[in-house]
């Protein structure tokens, strides 16, 4: 069951995908990768990462695509113009790049997946009582809690540089 | 180390060097300071001279059968191969030492007189003074490399002199001739260098003398081709055929020069060469009969166009070539004693010859300078008549002449008539040996009437000088001719250094360079003939020279000679020999010019030019721009490309780790 | 169960996102692709995170965050390139050339 699941959200994200670098209009590629994204969050719940679900709808495709979106249209390149996608030299070029990247990951992906840890007697039944939330956040505020703060310190200067990097004046 | 005062060998040559260094700085910081030059330029000979006698009388006192030999310092251990910056006394160096500290301290103070008024005077002291450093190192050298120094450094200065006044273009073409005429020769020396050290694995005079018997095959290839590289070096060094020409020209540089360098001293290298590497020389018969063949060649060769020169230096030169000649005849029958004996006497008449004709020049110059007349003043028929004006001189060189005819008792005689001996006992075995002996012969008679023409035309009949000019004839001042007068004495007197058992002598010198010449004479046949033979070639030997005194006095006519501006081109054969059998000429195009055309042609253009300049040099730079430019291609600005571009270094990283640890 | 699949999606976006950067001109397209890959190395950290630990989970938290990061600052250059070239098209970008 949750294997069917999986394909169909699989395949939307990567219809989603392909229609995504495709499309002539930038906000049709914004809004086919807003798909994508769910499609994505869908597959997380399938695979036990309900928070990392939640932050992916409402940071992914909540703030990020929006943020997106509001550029596109602040440059107005809403309006159908000429295509920017490359010509049949460049679509060669891309193909042959992809399709050599695809088959090396292929023969990558092909390599014995590692051992499953062993967890503890009686870890999944708590984990089942703690919620899927709490488990990522323990080792974040626990093992990961330096990174976490410079990340905060990062998400702070990407503020500042927007700001100044976008203002008319300073 | 002896302990005697022979210890102090190395101070002849560190005072000449010595005075090359004080007199250089003069030269170049107080050109003027003429007094001192005279006083380091002589005071460091007659120094040089006074060791020599005192080491000669040291080393006699030995009675050593040995070399002295004393090494200074390791100058080229290389392998298996150890050569040592290394003197060495023996009875030969002994000889050679003396005649170069001897006649060169004499020819020093010559040219004090001589070069008095030039404004070059330290430079010139200088150099000499570096040429006797040279010279001295080449004749006590204890090997075969540092003998190659004095050799080369024999040439250079040689370059220095002859170009001395270099201001003017022939004199400065002179120069340029004899150096790379001797480097010819110079690459012989070489290649027989090689050749000894590969046959025997070592350069050291005393153990290549001792081993060379057992470990080159008498007569066999290696010490036939070693023999005659050395002699050609000797060819081009003691000017014999066919590397002679450098010298008549090297008369360019001033008088006493000739008289040292030319005559006395640095020419008869090649003799003592043979001399010292008389076991080689005894192992290759051959060889020897080439040098004694080329050297009787060049005795007749070289007369021959004596007869018909005019300038008073060219014949002297060539009657140098024609002597060195008679030099080569004695060394290559084997007779070291007598060649070597003949290059003591030779530089005795030699030098007062070159240095007369000096003082004759010296007072022609004059001359012609008190009346501003441009005429030649080394032209012998713008002389005559000079007795008249200068006795001294005409007296002394009356002496050399004599000796260099062959008249006894003057030293010359005995010397010549020793190599001429001793080709006709050898003859007595092998005949060619006997054509050599007539060679010789023709030699002599053509070498006493073209030194009889010479005294003639300078020094009798009327004088051509023109009638104001003639006033200024005088004497040469004392310091020139008091040397000419204590060469004269030993011109006369030196006979008797060597003195034949024939005439109840004691053939001393033969006696005192036995040590140094008995291991090659031990390998050569032995060969004697009757007191009748000996005393029936003397009497020939005499009489040539008679006939040649006589018979120039009787036919050539001094009172017929013109001035040589007026005098008439000659035709027929005196053309020949005036023009030198054109031996020049024939060098410059067989030889000179294709050297050019192939240097200008294809060395410059085609090497150089094309291939070094272009391919290599301006190639390069192509390329390296090329490469630029396709690097540039890749600096278009475009992110489009750089990402492309990213993507492939991805890929390429990917494909190690794909094709090194997946499928 | 999921892990092949997941990983094999998770390939197939990533090449997508890959081809998107190549194909195309246009900054902020571009720059979506980029997103496209970034979220395509998420689903693999997630898919593995269910066999090696939540460590995974914990990554991909970061990894949005410094996307968020990203992208804010990456379209506030555009704007400010906009600005000077009217234009976002990187073909007529091309101030670094030499």
């Amino acid at each position: 069951m949750t294997l069917t699941f999986f394909w169909i959200f699989g395949v939307i994200a990567m219809a989603g995908g392909l229609l995504c670098i495709t499309r002539k209009n930038p906000i049709g590629s914004a809004l086919w990768l807003v798909v994508t994204l769910f499609a994505l969050a869908a597959m997380y719940v399938l695979l036990d990462a309900q928070f990392i679900a939640a932050l992916q709808v409402l940071v992914y495709a909540g703030a990020i695509m929006v943020l997106f979106l509001f550029v596109i249209m602040l440059l107005n390149l809403g309006r159908p113009g000429p295509s920017d996608i490359k010509g049949p030299v460049g679509v060669g070029v891309a193909a042959l790049l992809a399709g050599t990247l695809l088959l090396q990951l292929r023969v990558l992906g092909q390599a014995a997946p590692p051992e499953a840890i062993q967890l503890p007697a009686g870890t999944m039944a708590a984990l089942q009582q703690q919620g899927m939330v709490a488990a990522v956040a323990g080792p974040l505020f626990d093992a990961y809690l330096i990174p976490f703060e410079i990340t905060s310190l990062l998400l702070l200067a990407a503020i500042v540089g927007a700001v100044v990097l976008a203002k008319r004046k300073l | 180390m002896t302990g005697t005062a022979v210890d102090l060998i190395w101070l002849a040559p560190a005072l000449a060097l010595l005075g090359f260094v004080l007199n250089g700085a003069l030269a170049l910081w107080r050109p003027t300071a003429k007094a001192a030059v005279t006083v380091i330029g002589v005071g460091v000979l007659a120094g040089a001279f006074a060791v020599g006698i005192a080491v000669v009388s040291a080393f006699a006192g030995l009675h050593s059968e040995v070399p002295v030999v004393i090494r200074y310092w390791s100058w080229m251990p290389v392998g298996t191969l150890q050569i040592d910056a290394a003197l060495q006394v023996d009875q030969l160096s002994a000889v050679m030492l003396l005649v170069v500290t001897g006649v060169g301290s004499l020819i020093h103070i010559f040219s004090v007189g001589y070069m008095k008024e030039d404004a070059g005077y330290a430079r010139y002291f200088a150099y000499l003074n570096l040429f006797i450093f040279f010279m001295l190192v080449l004749v006590l050298g204890a090997n075969f490399p540092v003998m190659f120094v004095g050799w080369e450094g024999v040439g250079l200065c040689s370059y220095l002199l002859i170009g001395f006044w270099f201001n003017e273009k022939v004199n400065a073409d002179a120069g340029k001739k004899a150096f790379i005429v001797n480097r010819i020769g110079d690459f012989g020396f070489l290649v027989a260098m090689f050749i000894l050290f590969w046959s025997t694995g070592s350069l050291d005079f005393h153990e290549v003398f001792a081993k060379a018997p057992t470990l080159l095959t008498a007569g066999g290839g290696a010490v036939t081709a070693l023999t005659l590289f050395l002699f050609l070096g000797c060819t081009g060094k003691s000017a014999q055929i066919p590397l002679y020409t450098w010298l008549p020209d090297a008369m360019q540089g001033p008088t006493p020069v000739s008289a040292l360098i030319h005559a006395a001293t640095m020419v008869t290298a090649g003799v003592y060469l043979v001399a010292r590497c008389n076991v080689l020389f005894a192992l290759a018969p051959i060889s020897g009969a080439v040098v004694a063949g080329v050297g009787a060649l060049t005795a007749l060769f070289a007369a021959t166009i004596a007869l018909k020169q005019w300038d008073i230096k060219r014949v002297l030169a060539y009657s140098t070539i024609s002597q060195l000649g008679y030099m080569f005849v004695g060394v290559g029958t084997g007779a070291m004693a007598a060649g070597i004996f003949h290059l003591v006497t030779h530089a005795f008449f030699k030098a007062l010859l070159f240095l007369g004709s000096g003082s004759v020049i010296y007072a022609m110059h004059h001359a012609y300078h008190a009346t501003h007349s441009h005429e030649d003043a080394q032209d012998m028929r713008n002389m005559g008549g000079l007795r008249r004006h200068m006795p001294w001189t005409a007296a002394l060189m009356w002496i050399a002449t004599l000796a260099i005819a062959g008249v006894p008792p003057l030293s010359g005689f005995f010397s010549k008539d020793e190599i001429l001996g001793a080709a006709f006992i050898r003859g007595t075995a092998q005949p060619v040996w006997l054509v050599f002996w007539g060679l010789g012969l023709a030699a002599a008679l053509l070498t006493a009437f073209y030194m009889t023409r010479l005294m003639l035309y300078t020094f009798h009949g009327p004088n051509r000088t023109g009638a104001d000019a003639q006033a200024h004839l005088h004497e040469a001042p004392w310091v020139m001719t008091a040397p000419l007068v204590v060469l004269g004495v030993l011109s006369a007197a030196g006979g008797l250094i060597n003195l034949p058992e024939l005439y109840g002598g004691s053939a001393w010198l033969q006696h005192w360079l036995e040590p140094v010449t008995k291991a090659g004479a031990a390998l050569l046949p032995e060969a004697h003939v009757s007191t009748g033979v000996e005393w029936t070639l003397v009497a020939i030997a005499v009489a040539v020279a008679a006939t040649g005194i006589v018979g120039a006095w009787r036919l050539l006519k001094p009172e017929a000679l013109v001035p040589a501006r007026a005098a008439a081109p000659e035709r027929g054969l005196a053309k020949v020999l005036r023009n030198k059998w054109y031996v020049d000429e024939a060098y410059d195009f067989f030889v000179v010019q294709p050297l050019i055309w192939l240097s200008r042609e294809v060395l410059w253009k085609q090497v150089d030019q094309r291939v070094l300049d272009g391919a290599g040099v301006n190639g390069a730079a192509r390329g390296a721009r090329a490469l630029g430019w396709l690097g540039a291609r890749l600096q278009t600005g475009q992110v489009g490309i750089y990402v492309t571009l990213f993507v492939v270094g991805v890929l390429a990283i990917l494909w190690r780790v794909v094709g090194g640890g997946g499928g | 169960m999921l892990l092949g699949p997941a990983l094999a999606i998770s390939a197939v976006l990533f090449t997508l996102g890959v081809a998107g950067v190549l194909l195309r001109r246009n900054a902020i397209v571009i720059f979506m692709c980029v997103e496209l890959m970034l979220n395509a190395v998420n689903l693999t950290f997630v898919a593995l995170a269910q066999r090696l630990g939540v460590g995974g989970q914990v990554f991909v938290f970061f990894v949005m965050a410094v996307a968020a990061a990203e992208a804010a600052v990456g379209l506030a250059i555009i704007l400010a390139v906009y600005r000077h070239k009217q234009t976002v098209n990187l073909q007529n970008i091309n101030i670094l050339k030499g």
